[in-house]
């Protein structure tokens, strides 16, 4: 593995500026590599001549002195933001020839910021998915342990995988339930979605529009503040877009957790939880008390319900949000006598079975008769459980829990729906309140397969999140080029 | 059985029954923005197929809504025409179905809490009685795309440039007992929306169309099961479905049938309303809240500003046009039937006689543009020029006659009626000796007469005056001609 | 199966028609099973007790953001057309439509 894979972010931008390489050649590298983990099947896309085109422009910047915020730093995508002139299809076969004429407001931010895109990454099926197993174009390989074949997470699981090989310095993904934190810490690398509103969602495919969120996955905390400084800020183009100031997040990364309170709530402490799961979370508390943070035991009693408000929510969302996808405009069309019928035939050949569920669950629970018992019912719950970390926050700046009930499982194991949804269990109820998060490698299990602890903060304090995060990464010492990781 | 002559408008009488209609509207008014609902694309109408469609009209991956500031204050003012309860409170929420010119897969609207509440109109019914109409509600909503389904044998082909033009929904209760009572009614709103310009009112074009909810009863009992009859686009065809559905119902009903509760189209050709081939079978929108927006929440001091600056309406304004002009209701009506007819009559009314001025507009005026098929717009007499024929009328320059010919030169040629009286020669002889001249020469030509006259004959009197005026080419002013006609005959 | 499911074949053919969506009849009994599957466990929020409570159907702090009345978008044809699956003299083409 070329050396320069081995660098962050903040060290490619230094080493670019001291001209100890160029971003072509960091580029080239990177490029290189895809080829050599094509195996893992992250990438559904390379594009590699306009990568190499904006490279070249990144070093023309730092030969004038005009380098950008993320000048030269070579990223992938998630396939749910829209592209310009690069094939978007949301792992969807309904999708399947589908090339934008406009770019996600997100990812337009990083590329005028100097970011490298090297093509688009997996994902399950419009996002619906904790394994990467929905994908339509197939399974994408944990790099962990990678003979294995086991599952990078999901939804965002060829970003995760894609990082945590290597073959994406940094990489961006969306959170609905947990597919930023859940697949960031089944590959051992830092996931953040960030509170609800703090990126723009235009031109990301939407699943679940109260719950999606954009936000970065990358090696450390460090690129991931970097990262999310460049993502983050209000679009006009979304009502739901935050108008909150956007402050420099790496200026919180050394103020340490001392003196601050950190809940640990006793219901994630939950059955069928891994025991090395729970010894990691008891080392990260160490590590808190150790850096002079105090610990307090907190209760979301509400949290068991969080799972059943999320799967009446966002598959209601999803059914209405998936409509568009008709054959008449874009994407795939299968032909029939009448317009329904072609309708019914694009669909049902066009989405694959997770998403049917989810259509049909939608479907159903917003279906008149249902409304009030599920949808509605669904969104009281999601008021009492927002009201509920509303009071956490009141006595505790930051919660610790688990991200993942298990460490990653292999490919085609998981037969069971309801064993599959649980694997959102930790990080789905910070994304019904609309609270940010981040999951952080810790330690590596028995079998070699990373752990990863999540933090939990108040609305927009992405800033502090970061800082606790820094305290867990400096303790944990955890190496992503350690026996195991993808050589 | 009852004298037919004795039926009411809007009721009907079938084999056995007596029966009345009960109708409720649902208007579909198209906000006159500039750009869309949610979307900076023109609202304009009849431009090149998918010319006005922007990303988010297309439904493309990722788009999202942003609404339209002015179009949500031209719903409060249109609120507040209709005498309605403005929401402070109001939710956008998509209704959920599937067509070919709905991209999204779901319409915006507004379901369970509209901008604007319960309010009420005042019309005139059959027998010009006033009849208040109960609006329920009114909502923004956004329009769906065009389906032209006669350019090829086997396809439909779709035109998205009016969707997501804003449209308000205004519901009436169902308060409406004949076909002419809606007609009244949908113009009464049009001509509210136009005053407050919140819509053009424009029917042709489709900037406002209508959905009747038809049933019939036996007078007095419990309403029956409605139909309704989707988008109708001019008061001529609200009438004729009505009736024709109307009628439809009582022939079943009577039969011992069962009214079905479904949608039915109007055809133009027939007259006649059918079912719609395309059943929307399972009815189910599926409503919920959209949460690509947020609730709209608006201050109590903006619904006040804009209760403010409301414009004088119709009702108002013809009230006070009673009072001050002396015309009569019926006068009044019409001129505030349009704020264009109005704002026209104030000007050519300003120091003349009202009611003279009314009969002017009214009867000349409007039976000359609807003579060329003009325009109101266009029509070539300006209101200062017919203030300004009254004026010539009202100080005896021309009397009456001779103004119906100043009339039409003014329609032919646009000029001032003082221009066309001096080139044409056409003031009222007032001199007395000209006028006795054209009398001497009466009373030459008729002496049999004049002995008939000095013998009695009284009648004769108008015979002589009519003699004279002819003689004078109609300007002598026939005051004079009277009274020096007296004299001269005793 | 038991009486308590929710979903049967019928009320699954009623869903797939709302939602435009072919349903193998391999696949039906799979995902009957399934659906009551998962409406058996999201059955479970009946236990909550969401009397008086307000129903959340946005986190977002903010007002809904307001728009001038400007035409700043449209007039890109060839952009909203380029992906259609069918088009004819710049319109979109579906099968033929009976109303």
């Amino acid at each position: 593995m070329s050396e320069l894979l081995r660098l962050n972010v903040s060290q490619v931008l230094e080493g670019i500026r001291k001209k100890e390489f160029s971003a072509v050649e960091l580029t080239r590298c990177y490029l290189d590599r895809i080829e050599k983990t094509k195996v893992l099947n992250m990438y559904l896309e390379v594009s590699a001549d306009r990568a190499i085109k904006m490279a070249q422009i990144a070093d023309e910047k730092y030969k004038n002195n005009t380098a950008r915020l993320l000048e030269g730093i070579p990223i992938g995508v998630k396939d749910m933001f829209c592209t310009e002139s690069i094939k978007t299809t949301a792992s969807s076969k309904i999708l399947e020839n589908f090339v934008p004429t406009y770019e996600s407001t997100v990812s337009k931010k990083l590329w005028e910021e100097g970011a490298i895109n090297l093509g688009k990454l997996s994902c399950d099926e419009f996002a619906m998915g904790s394994s990467n197993e929905t994908a339509a174009k197939g399974n994408v390989i944990n790099p962990w342990r990678s003979e294995e074949k086991r599952s990078p997470g999901g939804s965002s699981g060829g970003s995760a995988a894609a990082v945590a090989s290597k073959s994406a310095l940094c990489a961006i993904g969306t959170d609905t339930g947990g597919s930023i934190r859940q697949p960031a810490a089944f590959c051992g690398i830092v996931g953040m979605k960030p509170t609800y509103g703090r990126c723009s969602r235009w031109g990301i495919i939407a699943f679940a529009s109260s719950l999606d969120q954009a936000g970065p996955l990358t090696r450390n905390i460090s690129d991931s503040a970097t990262m999310l400084k460049v993502m983050a800020g209000h679009d006009p183009k979304d009502s739901t877009s935050s108008l909150e100031n956007v402050p420099n997040f790496n200026d919180f990364l050394d103020k340490g957790v001392k003196g601050l309170k950190i809940g640990i709530p006793k219901e994630y402490d939950r059955k069928g939880i891994s025991e090395e799961i729970l010894k990691s979370k008891e080392k990260v508390i160490d590590f808190f008390k150790q850096n002079g943070a105090e610990i307090v035991n907190v209760s979301l009693p509400l949290t068991k319900y969080a799972l059943s408000v999320y799967y009446i929510v966002a598959p209601a969302e999803a059914s209405s949000n998936l409509a568009r996808y008709d054959g008449v405009r874009y994407g795939l069309r299968v032909d029939g006598d009448s317009l329904d019928i072609m309708y019914e035939k694009t669909r049902g050949v066009g989405f694959g079975d997770e998403v049917k569920r989810r259509i049909m669950i939608g479907t159903y629970v917003l279906s008149s008769g249902y409304y009030d018992a599920y949808y509605l019912k669904a969104q009281k719950v999601r008021r009492l459980i927002k009201n509920e970390f509303d009071e956490v926050f009141k006595k505790v700046n930051y919660i610790l829990t688990p991200t993942t009930p298990t460490t990653s499982f292999k490919l085609g194991s998981t037969q069971d729906l309801l064993t599959m949804y649980l694997n959102d269990v930790f990080t789905v109820p910070a994304s019904l309140a609309g609270i940010p998060g981040i999951s952080v490698p810790v330690d590596l299990d028995k079998n070699g397969l990373p752990i990863g602890v999540q933090i939990l903060g108040k609305p927009f304090d992405e800033g502090g999140i970061f800082q606790v995060g820094k305290v867990i990464e400096d303790s944990a010492n955890f190496d992503l080029f350690s026996e195991g990781s993808y050589k | 059985m009852r004298d037919k002559n004795n039926i009411k408008p809007g009721q009907i009488q079938g084999q056995k029954n007596l029966w009345e209609m009960v109708i409720g509207l649902e208007i579909h008014a198209q906000i006159s923005s500039n750009s869309k609902l949610f979307s900076g694309a023109s609202a304009q109408f009849g431009k090149q197929a998918n010319e006005n469609v922007s990303l988010v009209d297309a439904a493309m991956p990722g788009m999202l809504p942003v609404i339209n500031e002015y179009c949500i204050k031209q719903a409060i003012k249109s609120g507040h025409a209709l005498n309605a309860k403005i929401n402070k409170f109001s939710v956008f929420d998509r209704k959920n179905y599937f067509y070919a010119d709905l991209p999204q897969g779901y319409q915006i609207s507004q379901y369970k809490s509209p901008i604007v509440g319960q309010g009420s109109i005042k019309i005139n019914d059959f027998e010009n009685n006033e009849k208040i109409v109960g609006i329920e509600r009114l909502h923004l909503e956004q329009d769906a795309g065009k389906s032209l389904h006669d350019q090829h044998p086997s396809k439909s082909f779709i035109d998205l440039n009016r969707t997501g033009v804003a449209l308000m929904e205004i519901v009436s209760k169902p308060d409406l007992r004949s076909p002419e009572e809606a007609a009244s009614y949908v113009k009464k709103i049009r001509s509210i929306l136009r005053y407050v310009r919140s819509c053009d009112g424009n029917m042709e074009e489709g900037s406002l169309r209508a959905d009747c909810n038809v049933s019939v009863r036996r007078l007095g009992e419990e309403f029956g099961t409605r139909c309704e009859i989707k988008n109708l686009n001019s008061t001529k065809f609200i009438t004729q479905a009505i009736q024709y559905e109307a009628e439809r119902q009582v022939e079943i009903l009577e039969e011992g049938g069962k009214i079905n509760q479904e949608t039915r189209l109007f055809d133009t050709s027939t007259g006649q309303t059918r079912s719609m081939r395309n059943k929307e079978d399972a009815h189910d929108y599926r409503y919920f809240p959209d949460p690509d927006l947020l609730p709209l929440e608006l201050e109590e001091t903006l619904i006040n500003k804009i209760k403010d600056e409301l414009p004088e309406l119709p009702d108002k304004l013809s009230e006070r046009l009673i009072n001050e002009y002396k015309i009569t209701p019926y006068d009044a009506a019409v001129i505030v039937e349009e704020r264009e007819f109005a704002d026209y009559y104030e000007i050519a009314a300003q120091d003349r006689d009202g009611k003279l001025v009314a009969n002017w507009m009214i009867t000349e005026l409007f039976g000359a543009i609807k003579k060329e098929n003009l325009s109101f717009n266009d029509n070539p007499v300006p209101p200062q020029n017919l203030n300004e024929l009254v004026f010539l009328i009202e100080n005896n320059t021309i009397s009456g006659k001779i103004a119906k010919e100043v009339f039409l030169q003014m329609m032919k040629t646009s000029k001032k009626p003082k221009d066309i009286v001096k080139e044409k020669g056409l003031e009222q002889v007032t001199d007395d000796s000209v006028i006795e001249g054209y009398i001497d020469s009466v009373i030459n030509d008729n002496r049999d007469k004049v002995e008939e006259y000095l013998n009695g004959k009284d009648k004769l009197f108008g015979f002589f005056v009519g003699q004279v005026m002819k003689v004078s080419q109609g300007k002598a002013n026939p005051n004079l001609v009277n009274q020096l006609l007296k004299s001269k005959l005793k | 199966m038991n009486n308590e499911n929710k979903i049967n074949s019928s009320s699954l053919a009623k869903l797939a028609r709302l939602a435009r969506l072919e349903i193998n009849k391999d696949s039906e009994d799979n995902l009957i099973k399934d659906l009551n599957e998962i409406i058996g466990f999201i059955d479970q929020l009946n236990e909550v007790n969401t009397d008086n409570v307000h129903p959340l159907s946005s986190v977002t702090g903010h007002e809904l953001p307001l728009r001038k009345d400007e035409v700043i978008d449209g007039d890109i044809n060839e952009k909203i057309l380029e992906n259609a699956p069918e088009q004819i003299s710049g319109y979109f083409v579906v099968p033929k439509v009976v109303e």
